[in-house]
């Protein structure tokens, strides 16, 4: 901590922020030995993301020799950036391999086998960089693939283009290094200090800040001295803070310096203040004075498993278990690797993961200088955490809220404000692990937002094509009406045009008057039918007196059958009345056409047999139930089948007259008798298929056979109706061709 | 007596002028529909996959509305049935297995070279996420599949599958600490096993 005497300090007025901790700094393991440059590895694995953003995307094939320097993958849309071979040789394989992710998972790498030559590419240096335009210098930073050193890993060429065009009024260079063990950035500036300062005045040239300053830790004399030196003779002011954990953090360093506080969910750019890193300031000197990309770091190798704690400089994607090997790391057991520091880093999952940008310690220490965290304690809300948090949130309140997985309360807590610092874990006497708490509990609150995104989405796109379903039907409806309002409109043509046929001469044959015309119902037909119907009507009524008397089961269904019966005799009644009111025509003329009958005589008809085959389904269907249950009433019934089979046979009959008499001869027959042949064929057919089904039954359903038979008269009778309308109809057309 | 009637009076009075305003704003600022269901509707996982019985996840939440259970959605497991029971102010209950159980996320996957182009999948789909036309192979817009899998039944050649959605490295979490409360002389023997 001895300061050397030619420091100028700093005038500058600093200020504290809340919190924040005292750990042992163990710095000196590895602050005192000079970097060394680590050997090239057999292998090196080149992760395609290794920054904040989208992945790189390769543009390099399998196979393909590459030199040092050249890119192998192009970043991919605004928030990305490149990566370059960190040494000549051949791309072996683009595989995914284990990475340096607390996940332990693996993610696509370009692996590359490096022939030794290390051969660079062409670079296109620049001696002075104010030869260049500020877009220039971008552009320059953007192809070296230099994203944020410090541990985030934020495009850093992303970061010199400030949101709105706000001035930014204030550069600071991060050199507190607050972490303990961690000595990369120290030693970097103890030796290039020239560089560091070269790129923090490449930078300020791009974004003309206000003012330019470095905040930098006084546990390192001797780096301030470096810098101190290098930055005599520029505008740049090197602000010497007291040590304190987490000063290094982005916005804690921003307190300290300016005393501006940045607000919640904002970046320090909204407030005019910007931060990069010593590591970065060095990359981009390097990138814009030598056209070199960002292939290497330094890199802490820590810890007391190492004998000889240094930093190193290392090309990017060598793999960590060879080079923690190459320096003398023995594994004992449990093996135990960090990745960054002891308060923000990780455990490393797989030793072979790459070295990337942001790798900025390998920490191998040993059990006595970092135990494993004791198990975990109750809370005992001693508040020495609130305390503690630099972010000046509520760690007790946020741990039971992200136990009690109470997210929303959480997040309404500040959860996002927490810079996962680890101050609160460290300072907690009951060893909770807070900070995994909270990174769980961010975690599960950003796949909630995704989930609720999605299923937003999933809503829209739902209610979307419920919505396109409806209007296709309704459009389908209305097509559908479209077209019946059509066909109504012809039909009503039609008939409009056979009102007047009568006048035209019969012989010209109009092709819809078979449809439409009724035929003239014969007096004695109707008149028979409606004596039937009555006939029948009383039958019905004394088997319902009959079933009241014996049988009440079947009472129901009688009566029913008896009210049938009824709207029956009254329908045949009326037609009956009908007919004789208007008997004149028919009988007027054998030779002229016959004039058409109204309409619903045919159609009275045509119910009338409908009616009477349902009816006599009716009464078999009981017969069937008589036979089981009834035996007394079998008899009757079976009487009262036959009756019903002749009534629908006469009503078949009288329909089948009326609808021959319907239409002359002379124009219908042609037509007639081709319909008529059609629907003998049809019956034949749908008779041999009853019977195949009877056959069919007969071998394994017992139980249709009855009904089956049943059926198979049935169409037999209709087989035969029909045979005998079409020898009728033909007989007829042949005495009119004679 | 007239100080008694004048207080009546007033506050007859009083009651008139609010029972006037109340009235107003029942019907000017009245609430068209009922803003329950959409609460409700926010909360379901809008997978639209039927397994409650209902045709999508607004009948349900419809249904919930007027007093359904609200342990009929696999899709939202019991992160959903907490939710609902905090909105609805009910007891959580478990998971009715009836109407199947909680699985990890799907993504509807067709084969493509088997795929005929039927498109009854497309029909099927509650979400259009199914793309392909009449005898040109389909595939499924992974992005907006819901994971339902109601495009798997209708498909005649079986060329679909569900597959877990696996997002790599960038759908990772941190796991929840396993929280063990302790007592306090526990605390010796992690340091003990050490050394």
């Amino acid at each position: 901590m001895s300061q050397s005497g030619n420091i100028i300090a700093s005038t500058r007025e600093i200020f504290d922020f809340h919190g924040g901790i005292h750990p042992q700094e163990c710095k000196t393991l590895s602050s005192e030995r000079p970097i060394q440059q680590a050997p090239l590895a057999p292998r090196l694995y080149l992760p395609l993301q290794q920054h904040i953003g989208k992945p790189a995307k390769p543009i390099v094939a399998v196979g393909t020799e590459v030199l040092k320097g050249q890119l192998l993958a192009e970043p991919q849309g605004a928030i990305s950036v490149g990566v370059h071979a960190p040494t000549s040789g051949v791309i072996e394989a683009i595989i995914d391999h284990p990475i340096a992710h607390p996940s332990g998972l693996t993610d696509l790498c370009i692996v590359l086998v490096p022939d030794g030559r290390d051969a660079w590419t062409t670079l296109h240096a620049c001696e002075h960089y104010e030869q260049l335009s500020p877009e220039q210098i971008q552009a320059r930073i953007r192809d070296a693939g230099i994203a944020g050193m410090g541990g985030a890993g934020f495009p850093t060429e992303v970061k010199l283009h400030p949101p709105h065009h706000d001035k930014v009024a204030t550069l600071i260079l991060n050199a507190a290094e607050c972490e303990p063990y961690i000595t990369a950035d120290d030693r970097l500036l103890r030796e290039r200090a020239k560089e560091v300062i070269m790129g923090l005045e490449i930078m300020a040239y791009v974004l003309q800040p206000g003012e330019c300053l470095i905040g930098i830790e006084d546990n390192k004399p001797e780096a301030i001295h470096a810098l101190q030196q290098a930055a005599q003779g520029t505008r740049i002011d090197v602000v010497v803070i007291p040590t304190k954990y987490p000063s290094g953090g982005e916005k804690q360093l921003i307190k300290i310096l300016t005393d501006k506080e940045v607000p919640s969910g904002k970046i320090p750019a909204d407030i005019g203040v910007m931060c990069q890193n010593v590591g970065t300031a060095a990359a981009v000197y390097r990138a814009v004075r030598y056209g070199e990309p960002l292939i290497s770091r330094i890199t802490t190798l820590t810890g007391e498993q190492f004998p000889e704690p240094r930093n190193v400089e290392v090309l990017l994607g060598t793999p960590i278990d060879w080079l923690i090997a190459h320096y003398g790391y023995r594994p004992t057991q449990p093996e135990r690797l960090i990745m960054g520091g002891p308060m923000m880093g990780f455990a490393l999952n797989n030793a072979d993961t790459p070295v990337v940008k942001t790798t900025n310690c390998i920490l191998a220490p040993s059990l006595k200088e970092l135990p494993l965290p004791p198990p975990a304690q109750a809370c005992i809300r001693c508040g020495l955490c609130a305390e503690a948090c630099p972010a000046e949130l509520l760690p007790q309140q946020l741990y039971w809220f992200a136990r009690a997985q109470e997210y929303d309360k959480a997040e309404h807590h500040n959860l996002f404000d927490c810079i996962e610092c680890g101050a609160c874990s460290y300072v907690c006497p009951s060893a909770i692990p807070l900070v995994h708490y909270y990174r769980h509990a961010k975690g599960e609150i950003r796949q909630q937002r995704l989930d609720h995104e999605k299923s937003d989405r999933a809503r829209v796109r739902f209610e979307a094509r419920q919505q396109r379903l409806e209007r296709e039907k309704a459009e389908k409806e209305a097509k559908r009406k479209a077209r019946a309002e059509a066909a109504a409109k012809a039909q009503a043509a039609k008939r409009e045009a056979a009102k007047q046929a009568p006048d035209s001469p019969p012989a010209a044959p109009a092709p819809a008057v078979p449809a439409n015309q009724a035929p003239p119902p014969s007096i004695e037909s109707l008149k028979t039918a409606w004596e039937k119907a009555q006939a029948k009507l009383e039958k019905m009524q004394e088997a319902l007196e009959d079933a009241k008397a014996n049988n009440p089961e079947q009472v129901e269904k009688l009566t029913r059958a008896v009210e049938k019966n009824q709207q029956r005799v009254a329908q045949a009644k009326t037609a009956y009345k009908a007919a004789q009111t208007a008997p004149a025509t028919p009988v007027a003329s054998p030779v002229s056409p016959p004039a058409p009958p109204p309409e619903s005589d045919l159609e009275i008809l045509r119910e009338n047999v409908q009616k009477a085959r349902a009816k006599l389904d009716n009464v078999q269907d009981s017969l069937e139930e008589a036979k089981r249950n009834t035996p007394e009433q079998v008899e009757k019934l079976t009487r009262a089948v036959a009756k019903n089979v002749t009534r629908l046979h006469a009503a078949e009959k009288a329909l089948h007259d009326a609808e021959l008499a319907r239409s002359p001869a002379a124009q219908a027959a042609p037509v007639d008798l081709d319909v008529l042949r059609e629907n003998v064929q049809k019956a034949r057919a749908k008779l041999a298929k009853m019977q195949d089904a009877l056959d069919d039954a007969r071998a394994n359903n017992p139980d249709q056979v009855e009904k089956l038979t049943r059926a198979v008269a049935k169409n037999k009778t209709r087989l035969d109706a029909a045979e005998h309308a079409l020898k009728e109809a033909e007989s007829t057309t042949s005495n009119e061709n004679a | 007596m007239s100080a008694v009637l004048t207080a009546i009076l007033v506050l007859m009075g009083l009651a008139l002028v609010f029972g006037l305003i109340l009235g107003f704003a029942a019907i000017r600022f009245r609430v068209e529909g009922n803003p329950l269901v959409d609460q409700i509707d926010a909360l379901l996982p809008q997978t639209q996959c039927g397994q409650c019985g209902h045709p999508g996840c607004r009948p349900y939440a419809e249904g919930i509305a007027n007093g359904e259970d609200i342990n009929k959605c696999p899709p939202g497991g019991e992160a959903t049935i907490h939710a609902l029971a905090d909105l609805l102010d009910v007891e959580p209950m478990p998971l009715d297995a009836e109407h199947g159980e909680e699985k990890p996320k799907q993504v509807a996957v067709i084969r493509e070279a088997e795929c005929i182009g039927c498109t009854k999948c497309i029909q099927a789909c509650p979400v259009d996420a199914i793309l392909g036309a009449a005898k040109h192979m389909h595939t499924v817009i992974a992005s907006e599949c819901t994971g339902c899998d109601l495009c798997v039944e209708p498909c005649p050649v079986d060329c679909i599958d569900m597959v877990p959605v696996d997002e790599g490295i960038a759908g990772w979490r941190w796991t929840a600490p396993h929280h063990s409360e302790i007592i306090a002389t526990d605390r010796q023997q992690p340091s003990e096993v050490s050394l």
